[in-house]
């Protein structure tokens, strides 16, 4: 009796082991995978450094906005936009070409857990926003000297993690939508102007009146003012209000993927 | 050579083996409103190779993703092991290799390897997988750097990493060349004798001839035909009506005999001259070819062979 409980208990804490070792795996090979991909690495990390050495740094003045240098308010504008496209290039052009190419088939039809595979892709996504970010604080700190406290630095790798989350499910809802050919296009289409309209190439108040109000609606806006509020800015929302924004979106996105994902498994 | 080209009987296999995996009265009706699957039934014994032929959407694929629990039926049932196949531990017990357009291709040969052993609690081991695939050299390549037939090789090797009981391959030989495609038959055979089931779909009728040990002809989403490859090709012979099937040759040759003089020979059915060969088929082929020799002391290059199992499949499939 009492072997048969601990073999069950062996055979238990043995598939525990397994499927916890099968989602480390998934993780760091998408990630590895990705890393070699030239075309994404160099592009996703590359992109937003150029942006903020061109617009955060070399157009600096030392001014102020509130109580934030510029170099340091634009860091955080950078920073969303270079998680944004990690987890809308990561997730919307992996899954949109796994779709296309049958390989998502092969994985499903695999002993794989699916919440492998969505959970792989979400940290690799996160694994390249924590690396620009990281990168643009080092840029911000030893070129235009801006001053962050360990702690603000931690708060932004926490609220990567987290940010990652809307734009990876925008970037799924892309892959189920769009034919795969189309997607990189679309993804542009809206990573480009959602970053312009959420203020983070130019600071939002400079935007014309409608392209503010507008911004409500955008969950690039929505995390930046949360990043501002790290480094102590008062933003024009409150920070509930911002998180409040940034979930409605992601159950918005969530609910479109999952009508999508339903019509295209009743067509195969 | 004769000994990779003949069918197979000779490997131990019985109908009367357990039932593995069946496709009881499927009907497959996509949200489209196309129906892909009408009444089928198929049932996978212990040890046996099946080929599933039909030309193209007849609803092969729609079987197979019914078998591996990646679609479901609009009514029927399907059982794989006497459970769901969407089951994790059904899963457990099965491989697949699928028409993949590419598989990431910043990984290795290796690193896929491994990936796909790791889903499995006792999986093949490494060297024996590389072995079996015979993808030995070229494990550190990029997979966007092989060749097609070594990324063909490579899938294969992905059903085969968890040793399952069944196997499903769809059009496994796809871009090899001839001895890359005999390694790989050898495999899929080997997987028979030791128990395995082989479930698989193909375009080469060669492929079906000389490997399954049972063939099932669908069209329309239904099953036109089933068993073993020299019963379907007597049915095929018998359905273009030429009632003397057994008999019915094919005798090419190069002579000067015209056209009109072979079809009034006894026996001649269809005689045609095509880039310097008369193909000629008959019914009576040794009084066919008594005359032939007589009309013609010159007549060389001869062979004689059984109607292809390629005339059997258009015959069974056209209407």
């Amino acid at each position: 009796m009492s072997t048969a409980v601990l073999t069950i208990a062996t055979t238990r804490s043995n598939s525990f082991a397994r499927t916890l070792r099968i989602f480390l795996t998934e993780a760091r090979f998408e990630f590895v995978r990705l890393l070699r991909t030239r075309a994404f690495s160099l592009a996703v990390i590359g992109f937003p450094v150029i942006f903020y050495v061109f617009f955060g740094l070399i157009m600096n003045r030392g001014e102020h906005i509130g109580s934030v240098s510029v170099a340091k308010y634009m860091l955080a504008g950078y920073a969303v936009f270079g998680m944004v496209g990690a987890s809308l290039f990561g997730i919307g052009g992996g899954l949109a070409s796994e779709l296309s190419t049958g390989w998502l088939e092969l994985k499903r039809a695999s002993p794989m857990p699916p919440f492998a595979y969505v959970v792989a892709k979400c940290c690799s996504a996160a694994a390249f926003g924590l690396i620009i970010v990281t990168l643009l604080t080092l840029l911000g700190i030893t070129v235009a000297h801006v001053s962050i406290t360990l702690s603000e630095y931690a708060q932004m790798m926490a609220l990567t993690l987290v940010g990652t989350i809307p734009f990876a499910c925008l970037g799924m809802v892309i892959a189920l939508l769009v034919p795969f050919n189309a997607a990189p296009g679309v993804i542009n289409m809206i990573y480009l102007p959602m970053s312009f309209c959420g203020g983070l190439w130019i600071p939002i108040m400079m935007l014309p009146h409608v392209l503010q109000k507008f911004a409500l609606l955008l969950p690039t806006y929505h995390l930046s003012q949360l990043v501002l509020a790290i480094f102590g800015y008062a933003s024009a929302g409150s920070t509930i209000s911002h998180w409040i924004g940034l979930l409605g979106f992601t159950l918005v996105m969530l609910g479109v993927a999952a009508i999508a994902y339903r019509r295209l498994e009743q067509n195969s | 050579m004769s000994a990779v080209l003949d069918p197979i009987q000779a490997i131990p296999f019985t109908t009367g083996s357990p039932v593995v995996a069946s496709l009881s009265h499927i009907t497959k009706r996509y949200a489209s409103g196309v129906l892909a699957l009408d009444d089928l039934s198929l049932t996978l014994h212990r040890g046996e190779i099946v080929a599933l032929l039909g030309p193209n959407g007849a609803g092969k694929s729609t079987a197979v993703k019914l078998l591996m629990g990646l679609s479901a039926p609009t009514s029927g049932a399907v059982s794989i092991f006497d459970a769901d196949p969407r089951h994790a531990t059904t899963r457990l017990r099965t491989g697949v290799m699928l028409q993949v357009g590419k598989a990431p291709e910043m990984l290795r040969v290796r690193e896929h390897l491994n990936i796909f052993r790791g889903y499995y609690p006792a999986p093949v081991p490494y060297a024996d997988l590389v072995r079996a695939a015979g993808l030995e050299g070229i494990e550190s390549r990029m997979f966007g750097q092989l060749s097609g037939g070594q990324k063909q090789r490579t899938l294969f090797a992905l059903a085969l990493a968890g040793d399952p009981d069944l196997i499903f391959l769809d059009e496994p030989t796809v871009g090899l060349d001839i001895e890359a495609r005999r390694g790989m038959w050898a495999e899929i055979r080997s997987l028979a004798a030791r128990g395995k089931t082989v479930l698989l779909t193909t375009h080469y009728l060669e492929e079906a001839d000389a490997l399954a040990h049972r063939i099932v002809v669908i069209n329309k989403g239904r099953v036109v035909c089933e068993g073993t490859p020299a019963e379907v090709k007597s049915l095929g012979a018998a359905t273009t009506g030429a009632n003397t099937s057994r008999t019915l040759k094919i005798i090419r040759c190069v002579t000067e005999v015209s056209t009109p003089t072979l079809l009034s020979i006894p026996g001649v059915t269809t005689a045609e001259l095509t880039a310097g060969v008369t193909v000629i088929s008959s019914t009576e082929p040794e009084r066919t070819l008594r005359e032939l020799l007589a009309l013609d002391p010159s007549l060389h290059s001869l062979e004689v062979q059984s109607p292809a199992l390629e005339d059997a499949f258009l015959a069974l499939t056209s209407n």
